[in-house]
């Protein structure tokens, strides 16, 4: 009897094997190869040389500016993206404007990359159509005031174009649980619409909103074809300096590499473990 | 609750000016390449491009492929799942989410590292396994899209009773995978067969890293070498990203009505 039932259990388990498999060669092993390879010596020696290695300049500056890029653009993203969930889900608006706003933001999430390096620098390039708009209408020379679409500011705007969507695809359901009755009884108890927002709304909502602004994070985070396409490999952020570190070795220390990977491992790990957690405390009020 | 709308109509106009402003400038430039005047010249440069016919085929090909074995694969795993193992499928659901938290970039290097011509498996040491290996990292990379489309179309049928009436009608586990399982998960299987279209087209880094001659590397080379070219690319681009989630909206409409006729 206990061998039938075992077998049955082995069948079981075998059916998920094939996944499995693909799991552990594609995604855990590559992904802990480098995770180890980042506490070792190129010869096998273990250390912790290559994460201490992490603290020189021009690396910790990478990192800097990722995570400035990162913090911008999520932010950023998350405030307007916001406020246009707030508009298509209680803001009163004719309902084709939210599924045609939802539909879009799909496509918008998705159109990250290449292309998109490419449509900001057809807008906001030295010759892109708002620079020329703004230089011949209003004799404003938009590069005269030190703005650069290769820099700081110009990634932020466009990580922002892929951030804003994805913010109003995660936070529309958020908002559509917000229960009518919350409202009326906020009401009847004489709160102001600012009182219900900030005593009854709000804090309702900022786990999701909180947590869908750490999952755009480590979204920006991550993120290396758009900075790639627009600066090549001038601009120094955390993504590309990988790309040019596997490319070749320009760290010349090849587990330093892996290191810079359990860098941002880290960190793209740390803002979704927060996310998971947050959500499932927003989850509490989607019933 | 006037104000409320008119406010809500100014972060409308706001997000609209931010989507849209980028998209015209793009077409605008696009038509630029002649002197003086407005023209398609950039796009007829794009389409004569011998370059942009192969590498666009390339990807294309590899999305298909990616599509195939990646649903070959997850639509197998998410029934057995449902079936005999809803234990463990928290750690499944992990599992699949886990490209969204590990970068593309980290992963490919992984590959490079373990699977490069001096390694146990050296898959990158000719052409067809360095293939293989970009569609199974397209694969990992759709994960979380196709996983999620395929398990939540599974939810609207009842895999059990389905299996326990194919069986007793006698058919083999071929017969209810592909003659029960995989025609009433269809509309998940699409969903997830577009997003992953839609991604694999676009995808640079990993197609960069492994040296294949993918659509994303050949747009990230004409941003670099030329002017016009890549505004005409990136509104192809944008289009071919609307088509599919159109695709996708449709066939989750229809799925939306399909199990109440049933």
């Amino acid at each position: 009897m206990s061998t039938l039932i075992d077998r049955r259990k082995v069948v079981d388990w075998l059916g998920i094997a094939p996944f499995m498999i693909f799991a552990v060669m594609f995604l855990i092993l590559p992904t802990l190869y480098l995770v180890t390879g980042a506490f070792f010596t190129p010869d096998g020696q273990f250390t912790f040389k290559n994460v201490a290695d992490l603290a020189h300049p021009s690396i910790l500056s990478a990192y800097w500016i990722s995570i400035k890029v990162s913090v911008a653009s999520s932010i950023g993203g998350a405030v307007i993206g916001f406020f246009l969930a707030w508009a298509i889900t209680l803001g009163g608006l004719p309902s084709w404007i939210r599924s045609g706003l939802l539909t879009f933001s799909g496509v918008a999430s998705n159109f990250a990359g290449v292309p998109l390096a490419f449509a900001f620098i057809a807008t906001l390039g030295r010759t892109g159509l708002v620079t020329v708009l703004l230089r011949d209408i209003f004799g404003f020379n938009l590069y005269s005031t030190g703005f650069n679409l290769l820099s700081f500011f110009g990634l932020t705007i466009t990580y922002m174009f892929f951030q804003i969507p994805l913010m109003v695809l995660i936070l529309t359901p958020a908002l559509d649980g917000m229960k009518k009755e919350w409202r009326e009884a906020s009401e009847i108890l004489g709160a102001s619409n600012w009182q219900y927002w900030r005593m009854v709304a709000l804090p309702i909502l900022w786990p999701s909103v909180m947590g869908t602004t750490l999952l755009l994070f480590a979204n920006a985070f991550g993120a290396i074809a758009t900075a790639y396409a627009l600066t090549g490999a001038s601009l120094n952020i955390v993504p590309i300096l990988l790309y040019a570190q596997i490319r070749g070795d320009v760290l010349h220390n090849p587990n330093l590499g892996y290191a810079l990977a359990l860098g941002m491992i880290v960190i793209t790990g740390a803002s979704n473990v927060l996310y998971i957690w947050l959500r499932s405390r927003a989850e509490r009020w989607q019933k | 609750m006037k104000t409320n709308r008119l406010l809500a109509w100014i972060a409308l106009a706001i997000g609209v000016i931010y989507f849209v402003v980028p998209l015209l400038g793009t077409f605008e430039f696009s038509l630029r390449m002649r002197r003086g005047e407005y023209s398609f010249d950039a796009y007829q440069s794009v389409f004569s491009d011998m370059q942009f016919r192969e590498t666009f085929g390339y990807s294309m090909m590899m999305a298909l492929l990616t599509i195939i074995f990646g649903m070959l694969l997850i639509v197998p795993t998410a029934y057995w799942v449902r079936l005999r193992l809803p234990q463990i499928r928290p750690v499944i659901e992990f599992i699949t989410l886990l490209p969204l938290v590990i970068p593309a970039i980290v992963i490919v290097f992984g590959y490079l590292r373990l699977y490069n011509s001096s390694s146990w498996l050296p898959l990158t040491n000719s052409t067809s396994g360095t293939n293989a290996l970009l569609m199974l990292s397209y694969v990992t990379l759709a994960l979380p899209y196709m996983y999620r489309a395929v398990d939540t179309a599974m939810r609207a049928i009842d895999v059990a009773t389905l299996t326990e009436a194919a069986e007793s009608l006698g058919a083999k586990w071929p017969t209810i995978m592909f003659r029960c399982i995989f025609p009433n998960v269809m509309s998940g299987v699409l969903s997830g067969a577009f997003i992953t279209f839609a991604i694999v087209m676009g995808e640079f880094t990993m197609a960069a890293l492994l040296n294949r001659p993918a659509f994303g590397p050949y747009l990230q080379l004409v941003g670099a070498n030329k002017a016009y070219e890549p505004s005409a690319l990136a509104i192809i681009a944008f289009a071919i990203t609307w088509i599919s989630m159109g695709l996708l909206q449709l066939v989750s409409r229809f799925s939306k009505t399909a199990p109440r006729k049933a």
